[in-house]
């Protein structure tokens, strides 16, 4: 039977959705059910004097209103961090309470204040208008900067300063000593745009309780089931994890937005119980902008130090992140584990630090979002590495080439903590310059010039942590959790196959790429392989998908639980071929008697142990095995996108021409799927560089950009079509050589495309590259040009 | 509570609703048609679109009281006698989704294009699509199935 590993199969899962026959959270509707509507604050910051909830309360079909005080009555916990990370004086950061609703304190727009609880939605937002909140309005402070100032309005009383934490990474001394010795120093000031992840299903939630067996059910728009089962149960609920079940059927999309437990699902599944009703809810857009974990939001200070041969020899970066009001999830580790950790980039700049100040605002909390910290850390080599270029004359891509680490230097460690397993980036460059026709863009830029337009090229060599994570190396670093991934493979006794995975599809194609691999393993059709995720009730255990981790942990977790069943069938087949263990051979669905043609299908092993009347003595009957993979390393995904511009001076309109993206995933199993990722994470990267912004009033802490009116996403027409190439350096320490492909266009894009429109414009401006921002920098080109 | 009714999908329906009640809700909540998605609160995301009276139609921007006596189709009702329609294998064939949420107005919106435009342009495509976002594909795969998908109907499949 032919490969399937390598092989472009049409996805599985397309069939229900290309029919409407999707399952998503808001398509199930529950016996009963009822519905709830969230009362959210209208204020960036200010005390609740009162809330009277009388009037909603008595509204036709209310069934009940809860409040903070509710939930406090009933012992429900706050929502939590996972990950502790240590300030520079060594103490752990700061983790104010965050209520599930607020408790005498709002402190951000779309903040939890009341939840209706109604028989029809009309009912339950008909009555939420009715809740009469007496609010004691305060000063709200909104950039990070200005929050750390001395004097800027408190958010917390236990976060001083509003900071969370002041944390470095790298070697101090040795990076002023490298500083002191370069011959160019190139500095960088840059904003690092905050976004809405907007993955198109916004949230939902429905809670339901069992009386009879008391138990609860969570379903959820969840990236990760178990991971949520785990901290509502452990940490919030106060209640064993076999009591309560969280579903996360067909997922709309996360982009990271839907790993963290937020107040909604917590609130409706704690209200289930309270009402002994099923209870309802499903985000209206304007909530998503207002209320899922934006991303990014970084200011950032940045200085290279090179010396006259284009080597560098330190980087030195200061970055001040925005967390927003409270602490999400994993809000954490973001702008330091997962960003500074990135800081090398593909280079072999011998010393680095960087220190990260975290700060609280009177916005939404912010945590991953596709790429999380490593899109940031990218944006600041990449544009840096792009300046330096220019200041020194330099081709960008021999600059680059000059300063990549070598392909016999693996493994490769790097003086921000991370040992590079593998890679080949001159490779992927070069395939790149191919892709793009980097040797005709003089000829195009003067082709541009010719019609009044400028052109300019980027580059963008980007390298990221995936794989996510070896849990004893995250664990040291101050994670809560272990990030391995587990997975239970079992045949029926006919041959079909049903495999459980903890990680969770919103996507990604699991139900194809994994049953593609379980195919090569046993030698079975796909057709006879079906991949189950997102029900605790069902896959045994899971820590669930982000950070471009489910192919390399998921399946190799998926790997481990084949091989045991291929060493089970091994001994039942000796058993029926009389043969020694040691002698059976596994191979295209056959085992074998080495050197001989005696042999038995897998079919008949499987039948065999399920119907065991002629079978080894001591082996248990069944064909089912689990396994667990925790990773040794992170994995190492790099390459080089080009994107080249050109700009219309007269209207700022740019339009993006070409786009080559080369990327060294490792081992491919699925290209089709492959390529349909590295689409996805470019537009939401172009996304980032062009179009999107989340905006609040700085004076008011209203959000300006809270509706698609208002927060440009991008669409059809914004985009061009891309050109992607691989390379492949397999990853060693996996057993399928895989690295993951889900977040390198979204860390690749903002920086190649900025560096693109920098080049045309000949000089700096922040992301968004707005139509306004950009006719005004060609107007001032034009004008010094003049003037010379 | 008023009383409408309509053809879905060829099956007539009658229902009562609210004078609120969007088309979109009726087919969702009432009729449990749940391949019609809703994206957004503000007519941008596109993935309500259903054919009303053979037009092209974002169903959370129309009451379900307008589409009183019309012949309304949606994503459920493409597929005839488990075949499915040349549009919707062209999304299957040319990996025009991944999270499937924008994927029911996408084909819905591109079937409307197609009768305007037989053979559409890329840039047509993308300038058509302005009315339907799509977060997880980048539109390079969706704009690829569209034009495999008219050139499939233009070969009288
Ligand atoms: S739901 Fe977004 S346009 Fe209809
Ligand atoms: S496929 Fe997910 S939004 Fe389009």
């Amino acid at each position: 039977m032919a490969l399937q590993m390598g092989a472009s199969v049409r996805r599985v899962e397309d069939y229900r959705f290309i029919t409407g026959q999707g399952t998503y959270v808001d398509d199930i509707n529950r016996p009963g059910q009822s519905y709830a509507v969230f009362v959210r604050s209208p204020h960036a910051h200010a005390k609740i004097k009162s809330i009277d909830t009388s009037k909603a309360a008595k509204a036709p079909g209310v069934v009940a209103v809860f409040t903070g005080k509710d939930t406090a009555a009933d012992k429900v916990g706050g929502l939590i961090c996972g990950w502790v990370v240590k300030s520079k004086d060594g103490q752990p950061h700061k983790a104010p309470a965050h209520p599930v609703l607020a408790l005498d304190t709002v402190r951000y727009v779309g903040d939890h204040v009341a939840m209706v609880i109604a028989d029809t939605l009309g009912q339950a937002k008909d009555a939420a208008e009715l809740v009469e909140v007496d609010y004691d309005v305060l000063t709200p402070v909104i950039d990070p900067v200005a929050a750390v100032k001395a004097g800027a309005p408190l958010l917390h009383a236990d976060a001083p300063g509003n900071v969370c934490y002041d944390w470095e990474l790298g070697d101090k001394a040795a990076t002023e000593a490298a500083f002191k010795s370069a011959a160019h120093v190139v500095k960088l000031d840059l904003y690092n745009n905050r976004l809405i992840p907007n993955a198109m299903e916004p949230r939902a939630a429905i809670g339901e309780y069992d009386r009879a067996t008391d138990t609860l059910t969570c379903y959820s728009t969840s990236q990760n089931p178990h991971v949520l089962r785990l901290i509502l149960c452990a940490f919030i609920y106060g209640m064993p994890e076999h009591k309560l079940r969280v579903v996360a059927p067909d997922v709309g999309g996360g982009f990271g937005s839907k790993i963290f437990c937020y107040a909604e699902e917590t609130a409706c599944t704690w209200a289930a119980k309270k009402i002994n009703r099923a209870v309802k809810w499903t985000a209206e857009r304007s909530e998503s902008f207002m209320s899922d974990a934006h991303g990014r939001d970084h200011q950032t200070h940045a200085e290279l130090a090179v010396d006259k041969d284009g080597k560098f020899l330190g980087l030195r970066v200061s970055t001040v992140a925005n967390l927003g009001a409270y602490l999400s999830t994993f809000a954490t580790c973001v702008p330091s584990y997962l960003y500074a950790t990135l800081l090398a980039g593909q280079y072999t700049t011998p010393a680095i630090y960087a220190e990260v100040k975290t700060a609280f605002t009177n916005t939404a909390p912010v945590d991953a979002y596709r790429g999380a910290g490593r899109p940031e850390a990218t944006y600041v080599v990449e544009r840096i590495v792009e300046i330096a270029a220019r200041q020194l004359k330099m081709d960008p891509a021999e600059l680059r080439r000059r300063n990549f680490i070598a392909p016999g230097a693996f493994p490769y460690q790097t003086p921000v903590a991370l040992q590079y397993d593998s890679g080949n980036y001159n490779l992927a460059l070069s395939e790149a310059l191919k892709l793009a026709d980097y040797a005709g863009f003089q000829a195009r830029r003067a082709e541009s010039e010719r019609r009044g337009k400028l052109r300019g090229i980027g580059f963008a060599a980007y390298i990221e942590a995936c794989g996510i994570a070896p849990s004893a190396v995250v664990g040291s670093l101050g994670c809560g959790v272990g990030l391995w991934e587990s997975a239970q493979v079992r045949f029926n006794p006919t041959g079909s196959v049903l495999v459980y995975t903890g990680s969770h599809s919103h996507g990604q194609g699991h139900e194809t790429t994994f049953a593609q691999v379980v195919a090569d393993k046993f030698g079975i059709p796909i057709e006879n392989i079906e991949i189950v995720h997102g029900d605790t009730s069902k896959v045994p255990m899971g820590m669930g998908t982000y950070g471009s981790r489910s192919l390399a942990v998921g399946g190799s977790a998926i790997v481990r639980a084949c091989d045991k069943l291929i060493e089970k069938g091994k001994k039942i087949a000796a058993h029926l071929l009389e043969a020694s263990v040691q002698d059976i051979e596994f191979a295209e669905g056959n085992f074998k008697v080495a050197g001989t043609d005696k042999s038995v299908p897998i079919g008949q092993v499987v039948f065999t142990s399920y119907v065991p009347h002629n079978y080894p003595k001591d082996l248990e009957p069944g064909f089912e095995e689990s396994g667990f993979y925790d990773p040794l390393n992170f994995t190492y995904p790099a390459g080089t996108h080009i994107a080249e511009v050109e700009i219309d001076p007269d209207t700022g309109v740019i339009a993006v021409v070409n786009w080559a993206a080369v990327d060294d995933f490792g081992k491919i199993v699925n290209p089709m799927i492959v390529e349909g990722q590295v689409h996805g994470g470019i537009a939401q990267g172009i996304g980032q560089a062009l179009l999107e912004g989340a905006v609040y009033d700085k004076e008011s802490g209203q959000l300006l950009t809270g509706s698609f009116m208002d927060y440009t996403m991008p669409r059809a027409d914004d985009l061009p079509s891309f050109k992607v190439g691989t390379t492949e350096t397999p990853c060693p320490h996996n057993p399928l050589g895989v690295k993951g492909c889900g977040e390198a266009g979204a860390i690749a894009a903002p920086a190649a495309l900025m560096n693109a429109i920098t080049d045309a414009l000949g000089t700096e401006i922040d992301m968004p590259a707005t139509q306004e921002k950009v006719w005004r920098a060609a107007q001032n080109r034009r004008m010094r040009a003049a003037a010379e | 509570m008023p009383k409408v009714s309509m053809t879905v999908n060829g099956k007539a329906v009658s229902a009562e609703v609210e004078g609120r009640t969007l088309l979109v809700q009726l087919l969702r909540d009432q009729l449990g048609m749940t391949g019609t998605h809703v994206g957004c609160d503000t007519s941008q995301c596109g993935a309500c679109v259903v054919h009303v009276d053979g037009r092209s139609v974002k169903a959370c921007t129309m009451l379900a009281s307008q589409a009183e006596g019309s012949q309304v189709t949606t994503i459920e009702g493409l597929a005839k006698d488990g075949k499915l329609h040349p549009m919707q294998e062209a999304f299957r064939d040319n990996h025009g989704l991944q999270c499937g949420f924008c994927t029911p107005g996408m084909i819905m919106s591109a079937l409307e294009l197609v009768k305007h435009k037989p053979n559409p342009s890329e840039h047509e495509v993308r300038d058509w699509l302005e009315g339907n976002l799509c977060r997880c594909t980048g539109y390079h795969n969706i704009v690829k199935s569209i034009q495999a998908g008219a050139a499939a109907m233009r070969g009288g499949k």
